[in-house]
Parts: C-alpha cells; sequence; structure tokens
C-alpha cells in the first residue's frame, strides 16, 4: 500500500463553455488508486463523477472544454498527452465499461469484430490468433457457446451478456485500471449481482485496480475499498467504505445512505428522498454546493468548505461545517427518514 | 428473406396495376380532350374521326377498354383490331405513330447516363464534404460550406443550368470549356457523350450533392454523440478509423435509402428539367413533349415506367437496408 499510487488526479478542473454560461462540471478533483483497488464514487446524475472518469482517457476532449490539472498513470502525464500517445493507453492500460451495454457496442458490427479489433490494436496478432483470444475472453466472462456467439449481433444478446461482452472486450489487453461507470444500472437486479460478482472476481484473477462509478451505494458496498461521494463537480466526502457506511459526516451522504432500500427494515409507504434538485453547474450556490437542499444549513454555510479531515479516524475527510459531534446528533433519525428531515437549526 | 421478397414482388405488381387503373382513369374516362379527335389531327372531318374512335377502340365500354389496356401491358395476348400485341404495349403515340415501349426504351440510355453520372458526381462531393463539415463542426470552413449547399439547394435547375452554359459551353460560354446544348444528339462516342453530359451531371448533382452533404453531416453529427462512438475510442481507436469506419458505416445508411428513391425518381422522368434545358433526348425531354402535345398513350407508358421504377428500387433499397442494418429483419 505504500507504493506509488497507479493513478493520480490531482485538482482536475473540467469546465465546458456553452451558449448558456461555463459549466463546471468537475471542479476540483483530486483522488488516487492504487494498484489493485476499488475505489467507489457515488453521487446522482450530473455530479461530474462520469465526466471526471471520461477525462481520465481523454474522451471529454472538446474544443468547448477547458481540462486543468494533472492526472498521472504510471508516471506519466495523461492530460499532457497527445491523442496519439493516449490511443495507445486507451482500452490497453486504462480501459473503460459504460452504463447501457447495448447502445455501448456498435449495432451494425458483430461481436467478434468488435472484440478482434480491440485486440489487434494494441497487439500484434493475426486474425486466427485474435479471434482465439477474442473467445477465451468470452468464455472467462461467462458467455457460453462463445464460438458461436461471435459471429452474432449486439441486439442477440440480452443486457447482462451484453455487459458481459463489454467486460471482455475491455479486458482484451490486460488493463492495469479497469473504470466501471454506472455499470449495472441498465441491468435487472439479479444480472445486476452477477456481472458485481464477476468483475470482483477477474479484478482479483486479474489484479487490476477498479473505479466503480455509481449512484447506488449498494452497488459499491461489499466490494469497494474506499469510497468517494461527489456532488455538484467536486468530492464532498471521502474514506473507507466502512467510515462511509457507518460513520458518514456529510448530510449529503446521509441522504444516498437514508434512501436505500433496506431488507431489515420494514417496508415503506414511499421511499425517503433528497429533496430539491442538483445545483445548476453553471452557478452552483455559493459557499457548501449542498446548503441549499440541506435543512441543517447555519451561517457558516456560505463559506466554501475544504475537502479535510473533520472526523475521527484516518483518511476520512469531508465538506461539512457543521461540528462533528453536532453531525452524529443530527444524522441518528427514525425509520423512513433519512436525516435530511427539518429539525432545529444548529447553533 | 427469400419469402418476403417474393411476397414485395406480388405486391409490387399488384401495385403497378393499380397505378395502371389510375392512369387509364385520369386519361381515358377524364381525358383531357377527345383522344380520337386528338389523333385524327386538325384537318379531320366526322367519318374520319368515328374510324379513329373504331380503330382505338374508344367505342367499347370502359370496362372492355381497360381490359385490353391491361392485357397490352402486362400480358403477351393478342389484342383485337391490330396486329400488336404485349407486354408493354402502351400504344401507339398520337405524334409520330411510333410504339411508346420504342421510343421510352430508345430514350432511356440517355437518361440512364445523365443519372448514373449525375450520382456518381453527388456522391463524389456530398461524401467528403459531409464527413469533413462534421468533424470541423462550426468551423469557418463548415459555415462556408453549409452555405454555399443552401445556394445550390435553393438555385432551380432550369436557371442553374442557363448559367452553366452561359458560362462554359463550348458554343455561347464566357469559358468555353464543355459542350453545351444539344451535343449529346451530335456526339458518336460514347466518351463523346460523357463529355457532352459533363455540364448535365454538374447541374442535375449540384442540388442533390448539397442535400446530401447537409443530410450526411447531421448523420454524422448525431452518430458521433452514441456511447459506441465512445466505446470505440475508449478501445483506443485513432480518429481515422473511428470516424471512417464506425461512424460513417451508421450515417451513410439512411442515405443508401435515400439515394434508392432518388435515383427512381430521376429514371422515372424527374430529370425533365436538366433534360429539357440541355436538349436530351431522353425520357424526362419525352414527357415534357408529350404533355405539350396531350400525346396521352405516351404519357401513359411514361408513368407506368416511372412507377415501375419507383417500386422496383423500393424494394431494392429495403432488401440492402436489411444487409447494411442487422437488426432489420423481414419475416
Amino acid at each position: 500500500m505504500s507504493s506509488a499510487p497507479l493513478l493520480e488526479i490531482e485538482d482536475l478542473k473540467v469546465h465546458f463553455t456553452t451558449d448558456e454560461g461555463v459549466v463546471k462540471a468537475v471542479d476540483g478533483l483530486s483522488l488516487e488508486v492504487r494498484e489493485g483497488e476499488m475505489l467507489g464514487i457515488v453521487g446522482e446524475s450530473g455530479s461530474g463523477k462520469s465526466v471526471a472518469n471520461m477525462t481520465i482517457l481523454g474522451l471529454t476532449r472538446a474544443s468547448n472544454a477547458d481540462i486543468t490539472g494533472r492526472i498521472t498513470f504510471e508516471g506519466e502525464d495523461l492530460l499532457e498527452m497527445d491523442d496519439e500517445t493516449l490511443q495507445r493507453i486507451r482500452g490497453n492500460g486504462i480501459s473503460m465499461i459504460f452504463q447501457d451495454p447495448l447502445s455501448a457496442l456498435h449495432p451494425f458490427f458483430k461481436i467478434g469484430s468488435q472484440l478482434v479489433e480491440a485486440i489487434q490494436i494494441h497487439q500484434d496478432l493475426d486474425d486466427g490468433a485474435a479471434r482465439a483470444h477474442a473467445i477465451d475472453l468470452l468464455e472467462r466472462v461467462g458467455i457460453p457457446d462463445a464460438e458461436r456467439r461471435m459471429g452474432e449481433y449486439p441486439h442477440e444478446f440480452s443486457g447482462g451478456m451484453r455487459q458481459r461482452v463489454m467486460i471482455a472486450m475491455a479486458l482484451t489487453n490486460d488493463p492495469k485500471l479497469l473504470i466501471a461507470d454506472e455499470p449495472t444500472t441498465a441491468l435487472d437486479v439479479t444480472t445486476q449481482a452477477q456481472i458485481l460478482r464477476l468483475i470482483e472476481r477477474l479484478r482479483k484473477e486479474l489484479g487490476m485496480a477498479v473505479i466503480m462509478i455509481t449512484h447506488d451505494l449498494g452497488v459499491i458496498a461489499e466490494v469497494a475499498d474506499r469510497v468517494m461521494v461527489m456532488y455538484a463537480g467536486e468530492v464532498v466526502e471521502a474514506g473507507t467504505l466502512d467510515q462511509i457506511f457507518y460513520d458518514p459526516q456529510h448530510p449529503y451522504t446521509w441522504g444516498l445512505l437514508g434512501s436505500l432500500t433496506r431488507v431489515d427494515q420494514p417496508r415503506l409507504a414511499r421511499l425517503a428522498q433528497i429533496a430539491g434538485q442538483p445545483p445548476s453547474l453553471i452557478n452552483p450556490p455559493s459557499g457548501c454546493h449542498f446548503r441549499n437542499r440541506c435543512p441543517h444549513e447555519f451561517a457558516k454555510c456560505t463559506e466554501h468548505p475544504r475537502l479535510e479531515q473533520r472526523a475521527e479516524g484516518g483518511g476520512h475527510s469531508d465538506r461539512c461545517w457543521l461540528p462533528p459531534d453536532r453531525k452524529q446528533e443530527l444524522r441518528v433519525v427514525s425509520t423512513g427518514e433519512i436525516g435530511l428531515e427539518a429539525k432545529e437549526p444548529a447553533a | 428473406m427469400a419469402r418476403y421478397i417474393v411476397r414485395r414482388l406480388i405486391w409490387a405488381f399488384l401495385m403497378l396495376i393499380a397505378v395502371s387503373g389510375v392512369v387509364f382513369i385520369l386519361f381515358y374516362v377524364f381525358p383531357s380532350a377527345d383522344p380520337a379527335q386528338l389523333r385524327a389531327g386538325r384537318q379531320a372531318n366526322e367519318d374520319q374521326i368515328q374510324a379513329i374512335r373504331e380503330s382505338l377502340g374508344l367505342d367499347k365500354s370502359v370496362l372492355e377498354q381497360f381490359w385490353i389496356y391491361i392485357k397490352g401491358v402486362f400480358t403477351p395476348l393478342d389484342l383485337p383490331g391490330t396486329d400488336a400485341h404485349g407486354p408493354l404495349y402502351f400504344g401507339h403515340s398520337y405524334q409520330s405513330n411510333a410504339d411508346v415501349k420504342d421510343v421510352i426504351f430508345s430514350d432511356l440510355p440517355a437518361t440512364v447516363l445523365l443519372v448514373v453520372g449525375a450520382v456518381i458526381v453527388w456522391m463524389a462531393v456530398a461524401i467528403p464534404t459531409g464527413i469533413i463539415s462534421a468533424i470541423r463542426q462550426r468551423s469557418l470552413l463548415d459555415r462556408s460550406t453549409m452555405v454555399t449547399t443552401l445556394v445550390f439547394i435553393s438555385a432551380p435547375v432550369f436557371w442553374l443550368g442557363l448559367v452553366a452554359l452561359y458560362l462554359f459551353a463550348q458554343d455561347v460560354g464566357i469559358f468555353p470549356i464543355f459542350p453545351g446544348i444539344g451535343s449529346y444528339a451530335e456526339a458518336d462516342s460514347f466518351l463523346s457523350k460523357c463529355a457532352s453530359m459533363i455540364l448535365p451531371w454538374l447541374v442535375l448533382a449540384a442540388a442533390t450533392a448539397a442535400i446530401y452533404a447537409r443530410y450526411l453531416r447531421s448523420q454524422m453529427i448525431d452518430v458521433m454523440q452514441e456511447d459506441y462512438i465512445r466505446t470505440a475510442r475508449a478501445k483506443g481507436l485513432p480518429e481515422k478509423r473511428v470516424i471512417g469506419k464506425h461512424v460513417l458505416r451508421s450515417a451513410i445508411t439512411p442515405i443508401v435509402t435515400l439515394l434508392g428513391l432518388d435515383v427512381a425518381v430521376l429514371l422515372a422522368g424527374n430529370a425533365i428539367l436538366t433534360e429539357t434545358v440541355f436538349n436530351i433526348p431522353g425520357v424526362g425531354a419525352e414527357t415534357f413533349n408529350a404533355i405539350k402535345r396531350s400525346d396521352l398513350p405516351m404519357i401513359q407508358g411514361i408513368t407506368l415506367f416511372g412507377a415501375f421504377f419507383i417500386v422496383t428500387l423500393n424494394l431494392v433499397v429495403d432488401v440492402v437496408y436489411a444487409y447494411l442494418d442487422p437488426r432489420v429483419r423481414y419475416e
């Protein structure tokens, strides 16, 4: 754990200039991923988690994008790289899988040819050898009758099988890091579990690191080593899995935890939810970005909190001004509440 | 697939019979003028007109006439009162007394040469233009290209044709580079025929090339937003391969559909303005003359031929589409 991190992001900012104004999709993100580790990144739509991760591979490069900061992978700065150099890392050192496996596979090309293409970009293999490798990969991700299915098109696969194909494609060149962007969101619950188990198994077998992006804390509950919670383009809380689940510091994290469905609690008429809308990324509220949705807002919240250690326990940081003991008091809620119900304002 | 094609062919045949019926009603049941009178010419007397009426079978009942008409067009059966027989017998031209079928077949080569050449020109212009505009979206090049295409789309063919002649025709042009009006009729080799087609090709292709370029551009821009293009990039494909293979493959598919129908319509006589301006003896020019002179059998024949091209190319497009898009399967 003491060696240099595999991937290190420092103060990453991704801003897009649009007709309406500058969208600050990611605003000062820093993180580290060590070899073989699984990092969970949690947040709702528009929190910047996908943009940040696509930026690692340079997939957000555009004429209207302003990207600053540093992304170091195996000692090289990815943001400094030209497209040609970066292409050698894409799908090779770092792979990515996406939310909707149907739209993520080209509808007009056979699965086999899409896999073989991915192999041959990075490896000097003839067609026969690449094909054999592709079949081997499909078998490894649990697709029965792999040889025949090589000749089929994506629409002939079920959702779970498609995601397995995507995973096989991501694994073609033994990546050091797999970025999984909501890989289970488009799947039904039982398939979700299978895919998560598959990713976890492959991570252990291949020793690769995984960044698991999700809006669902349940997805990473069993598998992540560390968790980062993102809100409005920045990390609001970061810590180990246990710290986030059992000692959450930020009211937004309480909300995410509270809105999980749980089998050990009585079934409620309604799921608890976080009131209000995610803030505009063009004009986020000054100070704490969450304060207009937070019932515990007080005077200090107009000042922008830094991400720093506030609670006890190493490696646990957050962006909430509430004193730690006050947080412990407020987050204790009864069934059906999520810690974001209005209570008497803090002193 | 085979069953689907057979079913479509049967439908196509029924469609042609239906079109024949509509054409027949338009030209015989509600004629704009008495066909016998048209056929007889200006100085004919009542008896002559009556004789012609009988020889054309116009004295028979409408249903009987329709049956004879259908028999002539679709079957090789003998026709009463004439030694001509079908299939493809539409009667004889009121003007030249030539068999309509022969006239159309003699007009077709010029039209086919015009259309095929124009298609090559417009695709050769539209595909690179569309691609470059799409990948250089909002650049100066893109904007100026899109404005230019708008000019060509807005310019009427007859005006563009005259301007082209005025600028480039060998006889009247300011820059006498290309053969001008009527050069097709004088051309004796395939090459000189092609040379005489250069200006017509450009004029006919101009508007369509512009439309296709814009369409391809917008298709490409749509496709570039697709998740699977992001996947292609995430795999590490070079940008050229992403655009040239993954994007183009999806963006070009609807263009193929459009192309099939446009070719059909042009072969059906829709190159009428280009052919008239450049005096090319093709199906379009023939249509123009036939309408001008109320040559009913001629108009009928051309209309049905047109319907044939449209129905056939429609079928071809649908079948080709199934091969281009594996998600499309016909039962």
